[in-house]
């Protein structure tokens, strides 16, 4: 049994990544893109029986505030890999014909949280490891401080500079110049400037890190038998894996080392391909430093190679290995969830030849890391 | 010991079962999670063992001698209590019997931390109720 080919992205959508979006709500942005996406489909809602959510947004509540009633709705719960994973469990959906077409969907409304009163993304949610554990030693915002650990761990047995990875969120704001979608749209910034940019936890700095925002993402999925008689060229699943990874960083036998080493290696081996065969690739990256090892954990570069790949490539739309298309998270802006689903967005969105001024020019295969 | 700490103290999500943890560092003393059925010495407690589901689970007193595994010199921190000019360091200690547990580093100036350097454990009382288990350079 295999997925190979069994799922067929023949719609997508998205609302414009912005730091914030003033009177909207996580369902109303989620609704707009899941509109969006129905819309470059050519279906009608009432074509739906499924749907597939981070898990933040309730598959109920989403249900009822667009006015569908799908056969099969599940929340994946995967944090940053919920957009990923959302789309490996939509693509089984209709490969077993529990259900025909799929909606995913994310979003995020940091308004949401101050409606709610609770300060948005940051501090204690409640009693928890971090509580007990981590915060009576000050830890960074969000979760810097686990990725400033990995950083320097990198370094130490790699040789990895900060000069190195600079490289990677310059050539990721390169691309981001040319996606109106992303957050830092119109704001070039050169290796020099993140290198300059201030520490959050040394060695990670600002502008390796994402900015929280608001928007949405959504992805139609079916099966490649009714992809055929659609509108779009569609996007094929070839191939997917996941390697469930610990909650906390420090948990880690080896923090230099992520679960990408086993998805990768089931996803291309279901897809029967290897790390050569990839054109280009969309890689989770709320930080450079996690990017960075995942790549190298995707058997792309040779593990501890990250730097000098960087140093000796051309990762932007135009170079000899794009990574990061629409600028990523980093230059993108990561709107809750919907930040990691936006790499699954980008991926289908080159293969189906919809990335305008910033289309690549092999587009066939791409390996998405969530 | 200061009634004006103002920095996080420890919020336990299960005090009944760390309680002995922060009962032994108020007496000077780091212990950690030990199973009974399969020997596993194991960081943050459980109410069951990682490796083997027992709840036959005791504590051992540790050395107090580990290295610095990773760390990373905040600059930015989430509470505002531990904002300062210089920042601090947020470490991951490896226990020379094995465990990893984060920590503090206090003695030496951020910028003279480095990877595997050797470090001893230190208390700190915050608080009447908790001692900060902590690590400085040896």
């Amino acid at each position: 049994m295999t997925l190979r080919g069994r799922g067929a992205i023949v719609g997508i959508g998205e609302v414009p990544t912005r730091r914030i979006y003033e009177g909207r709500s996580m369902y109303g942005l989620c609704a707009e893109a899941a509109g969006l996406a129905i819309a470059d489909a050519g279906i009608t809602k009432n074509d739906i029986d499924g749907l597939v959510t981070d898990g933040v947004a309730l598959p109920p509540a989403i249900a009822e505030y667009m006015d569908i009633k799908p056969n099969f709705a599940t929340g994946v719960s995967m944090q940053g890999a919920s957009g990923a994973t959302a789309t490996m469990v939509a693509t089984s959906a209709v490969s077993s014909g529990i259900c025909n077409t799929v909606l995913v969907v994310m979003g995020n409304s940091r308004q949401d949280a101050e409606r709610a009163g609770r300060p948005a993304g940051r501090g204690a949610s409640g009693p928890s490891v971090r509580s007990e554990w981590e915060e009576p030693h000050g830890m960074a915002p969000g979760a810097n401080t686990g990725y400033g650990l990995m950083y320097r761990r990198h370094i130490h047995e790699y040789g990895t500079t900060e000069e190195q990875l600079a490289k990677m969120a310059a050539d990721q704001r390169f691309n981001a110049l040319e996606n109106e979608n992303a957050v830092f749209n119109g704001q070039p910034i050169s290796a020099e400037d993140v290198l300059n940019s201030r520490y959050i936890n040394e060695p990670l700095k600002l502008l390796e890190s994402v900015m929280p925002c608001d928007g949405a993402a959504a992805l139609i999925i079916t099966t490649p038998e009714r992809a055929k008689n659609m509108r779009n060229k569609p996007a094929y699943v070839l191939g997917v894996g996941l390697k469930q990874g610990e909650a906390n960083i420090w948990q880690r036998d080896k923090f230099t080392e992520t679960p990408a080493v086993d998805s990768v290696r089931r996803a291309l081996e279901m897809a029967g391909c290897t790390p050569s065969d990839i054109e280009f690739a969309e890689f989770y990256d709320c930080y450079t430093i996690l990017a960075a090892m995942c790549i190298e954990d995707a058997g792309l570069v040779e593990k501890g190679e990250i730097g000098p790949f960087y140093e000796e490539t051309d990762t932007t739309y135009k170079g000899a290995f794009p990574i990061n298309t629409d600028g990523g998270q980093l230059s993108g802006g990561q709107p809750g969830l919907a930040g990691g689903f936006r790499h699954v967005i980008e991926g289908a969105r080159q293969i189906m030849g919809k990335a305008g001024s910033r289309q690549v020019e092999k587009s066939d295969l791409c390996l998405v890391n969530g | 010991m200061t009634s004006a700490y103002d920095k996080p103290v420890p919020i336990p999500s299960n005090a009944d079962l760390t309680k002995p943890f922060w009962e032994a560092a108020k007496r000077g003393e780091l212990i950690i999670p030990y199973c009974n059925s399969c020997s596993n010495l194991f960081f943050y407690p459980r109410e069951v063992c990682p490796n083997c589901f027992s709840k036959d689970l005791d504590w051992k007193k540790m050395s107090g001698k580990g290295h610095v595994y990773t760390y990373t010199h905040v600059r930015q921190a989430v509470h505002p209590s531990f904002q300062s000019a210089n920042g601090h360091i947020y470490a991951i200690v490896q226990l020379d019997e094995g465990p990893k547990i984060p920590s503090g580093i206090s003695g030496c100036e951020p910028k003279e931390v480095y990877v595997n350097m050797p470090v001893s454990v230190v208390f700190d009382d915050i608080t009447e109720d908790y001692t900060l288990v902590k690590f400085q350079k040896c």
